[in-house]
């Protein structure tokens, strides 16, 4: 196998006087899509978070692309190729929809065939397109934040549970979306709870348990391995469904 | 159904030209669970933030217990038992979570204003906001600051905060969002509690059809601000606004092609 996209090589992440990351060791392959799955609390934010440098690891290695990362500031990881949607629904409310997208794509204005292919997923961002994205629903600003990580093709994605939110119909019409971008190279670290995203979607899944990863793997074995979902998760996801 | 604890009466708002909830009418009852779906941006937080205060209605009135509530404050509407766990968490950040609950149980309390309330009553607050804790599986986390909570948490703190204030009304807003697999039956079991116990008034939005199809009496439609459909949950599944509007892939999204 080609070297990792991304890896992390024992990541440690103290936040005030919490230790959360206790030596991750992550690695992301080339081209595919990783679910990182866990529960509450096991770090899956914090990953996150720390490969983006808004926190920074206080011991162990990240490296992307071959290149060390772990100390570099945010806008330089981000300018690396590095796109961030995080869980917390963040846009601009004051900027109208086109703004929030112009903002995001780094080398010009956003390209017209690839806003048509976003207004595909999301027709709501298409009839907002001129008002203050502030008025946006909580499910369109969760739209809005995804939109603006696809904006133009990066080399890799770390995305905090897309589908919060959404209605079930946006929820299908992603997963063709995240198809093409699998398709065309993109790869993608997916923290998810919506279980049938992330089987549609991951090639391989790590499971992280208190600040550490416990299990790494193929989507195709956790799906066939009630026992395993039970042991790593709590809960099969027969139950969940 | 008995007389109705809250009810909509052509409720509706405007934001410059767009009707974002257009004269919707219903009634909800005691020991009734009543779920909300629709697309994004139908209206249904909307429609929960006129019910409960956040948002004045443009037009069209609300009403709790028969009572015209509609020029009532937020905070009115939460004394009088209207109970709004959010879809966005809404918590006091640098306070612990068990500090965050017994606020909520000290704003129940008919001792609250009295700064020389004697300290058994503080006792009692703090027991009190244990068993709220315990409900929602976080007794063990009660120490921690809220804004160190992973989001799941969160969620779990604004639904004992919400409880604590002992409403008949509680409006549930996506409550398992953002939870792992193995918590979200804990909010369920929760839910399902209030419902058994028969005297409360719960209104759900969910996107979650399995999480639906399990808790609700019923469920109401919006689509573009109105009311669409309004039935038993079979029926309303079923129907062909459900299936096209909210289940299926709209058809602008059929395989778009990416360049």
């Amino acid at each position: 196998m080609s070297t990792p996209l991304l890896q992390l090589e024992g990541v440690h992440t103290h936040i005030g006087q919490y230790h959360i990351l206790q030596g991750v060791d992550l690695a992301v392959p080339r081209g595919a899509l990783t679910v990182l799955l866990g529960r509450n609390g096991a770090g899956k934010t914090t990953t996150l978070r720390t490969i983006m440098g808004l926190w920074k690891p206080s011991k162990g290695r990240v490296a992307f692309d071959g290149r060390e990362i772990g100390g570099l500031q945010t806008p330089d990881i981000a300018l690396s190729g590095i796109s961030y949607v995080p869980e917390t629904m963040s846009v601009f409310s004051d900027l109208t929809v086109a703004e929030n997208l112009r903002l995001a794509a780094r080398h010009g204005p956003p390209d017209q065939a690839r806003l048509d292919w976003i207004f595909g997923f999301f027709p709501a961002l298409q009839k907002f397109w001129q008002f203050p994205a502030g008025v946006l629903s909580g499910g369109q600003k969760q739209m809005l934040s995804v939109a603006r990580a696809v904006i133009e093709p990066r080399t890799l994605i770390l995305i905090d549970e897309p589908t919060k939110g959404l209605a079930p119909a946006i929820i299908e019409s992603m997963i063709h979306a995240f198809q093409e971008l699998k398709r065309s190279n993109t790869t993608i670290l997916l923290v998810e709870q919506n279980f049938r995203f992330a089987q549609a979607l991951g090639d391989t899944v790590a499971v992280m348990d208190d600040g550490r990863i416990v299990h790494n793997g193929t989507m195709a074995e956790l799906t066939a391995d009630t026992a395993l979902q039970t042991r790593l998760l709590g809960l099969s996801l027969g139950e969940h469904q | 159904m008995s007389a109705p604890v809250l009810e909509t009466r052509d409720l509706t708002i405007r934001f410059g030209g767009h009707v974002a909830v257009d004269a919707v009418s219903c009634a909800f009852g005691a020991g009734t669970l009543t779920a909300i779906v629709g697309p994004n941006g139908a209206g249904k937080t909307t429609y929960f933030n006129l019910m409960s205060g956040q948002l004045p209605a443009s037009s069209g009135t609300v009403h709790l217990d028969g009572e015209d509530i509609t020029r009532l404050s937020a905070a009115a509407r939460t004394r009088r038992g209207i109970g709004r766990a959010f879809q966005i968490t809404n918590l006091f950040p640098n306070l612990s979570v068990a500090e965050n609950v017994r606020l909520a149980v000290q704003a129940k309390s008919p001792n609250a204003a009295n700064l020389w309330s004697r300290w058994t009553t503080h006792g009692e607050w703090i027991n009190r906001a244990e068993h709220f804790l315990e409900e929602v599986a976080l007794a063990d986390k009660r120490h921690l600051s809220a804004a160190a909570l992973p989001h799941g948490d969160k969620r779990k703190l604004e639904v004992a905060l919400m409880m604590a204030l002992e409403p008949h009304v509680f409006m549930f807003d996506e409550p398992t969002a953002g939870m792992s697999i193995d918590e979200v039956p804990v909010i369920l079991d929760l839910i399902r509690k209030l419902k058994a116990a028969g005297d409360s008034t719960i209104l759900l939005v969910e996107h979650k059809m399995d999480v639906v199809r399990s808790l609700a009496d019923r469920i109401i439609v919006l689509h573009n601000g109105k009311l669409v459909a309004d039935g038993d949950p079979a029926t309303v599944i079923a129907s062909p606004v459900v299936q096209e509007a909210y289940l299926g892939a709209p058809a602008t999204s059929q395989a778009p092609v990416m360049p």
